[in-house]
């Protein structure tokens, strides 16, 4: 267990510090797209009479982009407590998925780190973090390049949401400024190093057509739905070619 | 709200919202997973990330919108092919390539 602070060492080894600023800089381009809706946060919250604290509250330890607008949305409306609270549930049941997907990389680390890393665990955070772990090489302070990537997305997120309480109301559609762009073709960019077999480019396939049928689906289960039937199908397709290749074997 | 409700509603959200992220986490040390359950877990980010590309490009304000009037579009098509030609440097090529194609389209569509 490398410690980052403690007694025994009170020097941060150079490989952990590489490791950090590496996802610090590999997120930069995410932290593009966080702008415009962490003004547009800051804007509606202040308009759904949530109090400023609140609003600052809930970036500060909720921290998921998608549920908070709901949530201010659903206060806006008037909707109970309990409803929102439900509604959060649903809107982030994907990350359930990323950190399933994370598992087999986080579960050698102390309960402390996974503690840690499962509260800043975002779809940005894991998009970077999760090709940083895919990688062949020995270093065994991958996990600090996931803090990285958490902390940059935080602190980020925590100063455009502030920046939108004071001037979101003066500054007219952010969002129409096209800077989520810079999101979408980093995504794009992480997708592509995966499609190197045809199980995976069904699961793409599968995924994005599935996708557009779904999109209207409310509080994002339509994500949810897609990536399912995309994993299935890549699952199903490896399966159809294991078991044609060991039939090939036997001379079938 | 009340600042009961609001703090309430805080808290709620803040519990629900890392119990999803950690629950799985937090045992993980006591389980190991399925061998076949595993294999499925290396499909999720490029399923997950491509059920959001696609929906982000292919529509806006609520309907589809498949022209080149949508920089969105253009900018995505180069993307992937960049990614494509570049397999060395993929997130670099992808960007930029992105980046420079959406802000070319957009401002043709802005002068015309």
């Amino acid at each position: 267990m490398p410690c980052l602070y403690g007694s025994k060492c009170n020097r941060i080894s150079p490989m952990v510090r590489n490791e950090f600023f590496r996802g610090v800089r590999d997120t930069f381009p995410l932290l593009l797209g966080a702008f415009p809706f962490g003004l547009l946060y800051g804007t509606l919250a202040v308009s759904s009479g949530l109090s400023i604290k609140a609003a600052l509250a809930m970036s500060a330890f909720v921290f998921a982009g998608s549920s908070q607008f709901i949530a201010v949305g659903l206060v806006a409306a008037g909707a109970p407590v309990s409803i929102i609270i439900l509604t959060t549930f649903v809107v982030n049941l994907r990350h359930m998925l990323y950190s399933a997907a994370l598992l087999p990389d986080l579960k050698k680390l102390h309960q402390r780190w996974r503690f840690i890393l499962a509260f800043f665990l975002t779809d940005e955070t894991f998009a970077v973090s999760a090709l940083r772990y895919r990688k062949n090489d020995s270093s065994s302070y991958k996990h600090f390049y996931q803090l990285g990537s958490s902390l940059a997305m935080y602190f980020n997120w925590q100063f455009w949401c502030a920046a939108g309480l004071v001037v979101g109301s003066r500054i007219p559609d952010a969002q129409a400024w096209g800077l989520d762009v810079a999101m979408i073709v980093t995504f794009i960019g992480m997708t592509i190093p995966y499609i190197k077999n045809s199980p995976m480019v069904m699961a793409v396939l599968t995924s994005g057509a599935v996708s557009l049928m779904t999109w209207q689906f409310p509080y994002k289960l339509g994500l949810i739905v897609a990536a399912i039937s995309g994993i299935l199908a890549g699952i199903l397709l490896e399966r159809i070619e294991s078991a044609k290749k060991s039939l090939e074997k036997r001379g079938v | 709200m009340s600042s009961t409700g609001e703090v309430l509603l805080i808290l709620g959200m803040m519990v629900v919202t890392f119990s999803i992220r950690y629950v799985l986490l937090a045992f993980s040390g006591r389980f190991s997973l399925p061998e076949s359950l595993e294999k499925a877990l290396k499909y999720v980010p490029p399923a997950v990330l491509t059920a959001i590309i696609v929906p982000s490009v292919l529509i806006a304000d609520g309907s589809w919108n498949i022209s080149m009037t949508n920089p969105y579009l253009p900018a995505a098509l180069a993307a992937v092919l960049a990614g494509f030609l570049f397999p060395k440097r993929v997130l670099a090529a992808s960007i930029t390539t992105g980046l420079v194609v959406f802000a070319v389209v957009s401002y043709f569509q802005f002068i015309r």
